[in-house]
């Protein structure tokens, strides 16, 4: 187990490399002038454009600024941005938990409705139930997010008045920030009311952000279990004489489970990118809002470095998804 | 009264050409200590009978039968709950692919304890134990730590031993094997074939052994079933089968056997066992049989005496020859059979 992690740490290492060609290269790739947009509207002259592009190192050429990156990253040292001039790996720290707070609720929504849905979906092939759960789930996954975004915020938030519209709290409610993490921080805030608003407000967001992720898992799910089903042992299960529900839930339901995490492992990634959207509509102040007025800003540094470390967190997921494949298929673990 | 009661069992599957009939009217008694074999071909419906009386076919089969009896209980009418409390505990089944029947996410060990929790109870400390024991009786070395392997790590034979230990883990009156040496190597299957009749003879227990080869039948049986597409064409003890059989087809299986072919080919039977599309006319084997004739192919047999198998057969086999053929077709029978004898 201890060999098989260490391979998959290995092999993490290239991938980074070649992360941080794209994170560099496709923000350079991106028409405009980053000096000229800070500049404004009242422009620059060129004198004092060509002092700051070679304060900021975008004089050299394209190679050297890559190295001097590269230089820097392995130092840890990801940059300042050059809009706000703070580290940007302070700022991400700071709106990252907003981003992982609405992740965590919105994979919790599709793994807590799509594993249950896509096992009895799967266990009653063909009924009725089966057939809305695949309908419903191929509907939720063609819908764009923003779309689906606007339409829950205009029937929960505007014709039913149910749900905020916007932003993770109430402007009723302030206090200090200590984990970052707003369900926890209402909670030790003591404030009364705190903890059941920054709930609604993370209701559509969640929904909004999980219903793909729901839509794959539900289907995923269903046909692993379809597939495991018609399994041998199945079959010895049941004649032990055991009941349906541990046939189901124990037997065949284990084996399934193989495949949904990857792609529940896969979905973490469309997470953070949907995340981009999610929370531009709903005014959420995590890392995806963030990175998009870096981009608007060609804010280099930011964008470099924020994608870097989404790109990290996506393959940090994906290694513990390894790790737990090899817990629950010990076929895995056992041939490293 | 018999352990197990079977009256006319019929098994359809409904499919997208209509039904099919797997098993036709099969009976069945098999007593306490019983050794009953069921042999047949590919397709003829042993393995569906049995999984029929266990309650393991899919929803899709309809299972019928006059009277379907284990130790006095109508399996029919019992709810699917009080049915699981007799399988897997007084009745328990095993498979012919062991690689593929365990689970590969648990542990040996698991897997052997799972039946005795649900229908015994007691602590883990004394299941682990039983499970020892069990592992020891099937002839696996160092039972202990082979609990905590998992299926993968082991061979073919040995998972076909786990899966032995597990279906006697709660005691079983009956034992069904459906084909356990089939996917072994000819070296284990002796070895299994014997396991098996041992812990039958030491418990008591009544076994039906399904399977397609003869040698085995002859050796390990004291009744048989020959099935042929869904249907029993003989049934009897196994001295008079293998001495005088009476339908043509278990003539034909038993010529097909290395050890009794006389001639320099080893004798086969053409053709295949018939599916849903190509299910003649009359007698369900007329199209292989080499004595059919014209009554074969246009009416289904009656079944015979009990001293001739209870064979379905319009010309039941008497020393060899078929018993109330038309004269002259005899005639040319002989002709042909002391032809044949010169040449050889």
């Amino acid at each position: 187990m201890f060999r098989f992690i260490v391979t998959r740490i290995g092999l993490l290492i290239p991938t980074f490399f070649g992360v941080t060609i794209a994170a560099f290269s496709f923000i350079r790739l991106l028409p405009g002038d980053p000096i000229l947009l800070l500049a404004g509207e009242r422009g620059i002259d060129d004198e004092r454009h060509a002092q700051l592009m070679a304060q900021f190192g975008f004089d050299l050429p394209i190679w050297q600024q890559y190295l001097n990156y590269l230089g820097d990253i392995i130092q840890g040292d990801l940059g300042r941005s050059i809009v706000t001039k703070q580290p940007v790996l302070e700022e991400f720290l700071a709106l990252f938990p907003a981003t992982l707070e609405l992740s965590i609720c919105a994979m919790f929504f599709a793994v807590a409705l799509g594993l249950p849905a896509g096992v009895i979906a799967g266990v009653t092939r063909g009924s009725k139930f089966d057939h809305t759960v695949m309908a419903v789930s191929l509907t939720g996954y063609s819908m764009p997010i923003f779309w689906w975004a606007l339409l829950l915020i205009v029937v929960f938030s505007g014709e039913l008045g149910w749900t905020p519209v916007s932003g993770r709290i109430s402007y009723l409610y302030f206090f200090e920030p200590v984990t970052g993490f707003m369900l926890i921080d209402s909670l030790l805030s003591g404030e009364k009311g705190a903890f059941a608003s920054a709930i609604s407000h993370l209701i559509l967001p969640s929904i909004a952000l999980g219903t793909i992720p729901l839509a794959v898992i539900a289907r995923q799910t269903r046909s692993a279990m379809l597939e495991v089903l018609g399994e041998d042992y199945v079959r010895t299960a049941r004649a032990k004489g055991l009941p349906p529900s541990r046939v189901v839930g124990l037997h065949a339901l284990r084996n399934a489970l193989i495949p949904v995490i990857t792609v529940i492992g896969l979905s973490v990634g469309v997470l953070l990118a949907g995340a981009i959207l999610t929370e531009t509509i709903f005014s959420w102040p995590g890392i995806g809002k963030w990175m998009v007025d870096s981009i608007f800003r060609r804010d280099y540094q930011s964008v470099q470095g924020g994608l870097l470390l989404i790109a990290v967190i996506v393959m940090t997921v994906n290694l513990i998804v390894d790790v737990l494949y090899g817990l629950i298929n010990p076929r895995i673990r056992h041939t490293r | 009264m018999s352990l197990l009661e079977i009256r006319n069992l019929s098994v359809e599957f409904t499919t997208a050409y209509g039904q099919f009939r797997a098993v036709d009217a099969v009976d069945l008694d098999v007593d306490q200590g019983d050794v009953v074999a069921i042999v047949g071909e590919s397709g003829s419906g042993k393995s569906v009978a049995m999984l029929a009386l266990m309650g393991l076919l899919p929803w899709t089969a309809k299972v019928q039968a006059d009277r379907l009896s284990f130790d006095g209980k109508d399996l029919t009418s019992l709810e699917p709950k009080q049915r699981r409390r007799i399988i897997g505990k007084d009745m328990a089944m095993i498979f012919q692919e062991p690689m593929t029947s365990l689970n590969p996410c648990f542990t040996v060990g698991f897997q052997i304890t799972e039946a005795m929790k649900v229908h015994l109870g007691g602590t883990r400390a004394e299941r682990r134990r039983r499970a020892v024991e069990l592992l020891d009786q099937v002839g696996i070395p160092e039972p202990e730590t082979r609990l905590s392997a998992f299926p993968h790590q082991m061979s073919g034979g040995m998972n076909q031993r786990v899966m032995i230990a597990m279906s006697i883990a709660c005691n079983p009156r009956l034992l069904i094997a459906d084909e356990p040496t089939t996917a072994l190597d000819v070296t284990i299957q002796a070895q299994i074939l014997e396991l098996l009749l041992s812990l039958q003879r030491d418990r008591g227990m009544a076994l039906v052994l399904i399977t397609h080869d003869m040698g085995v039948v002859a050796e390990t049986a004291q009744r048989v079933m020959v099935q042929y597409a869904g249907q029993q064409v003989e049934r009897r003890d196994v001295v008079g089968l293998f001495s005088t059989p009476a339908h043509p087809y278990t003539a034909a299986l038993l010529d097909a056997l290395p050890e009794r072919s006389r001639g320099k080919r080893l004798p086969s039977i053409p053709g295949v066992v018939p599916g849903q599309l190509d299910r003649p006319d009359g007698c369900l084997f007329n199209p292989r049989c080499r004595f059919a004739t014209d009554l074969c192919r246009s009416r289904p047999p009656g079944r015979g005496s009990p001293e001739q198998g209870a064979a379905l057969c319009h010309y039941p086999l008497q020393g060899g020859e078929p018993s109330g053929y038309p004269p002259d077709l005899l005639d040319q029978l002989r002709r042909q059979a002391a032809e044949e004898a010169r040449s050889a």
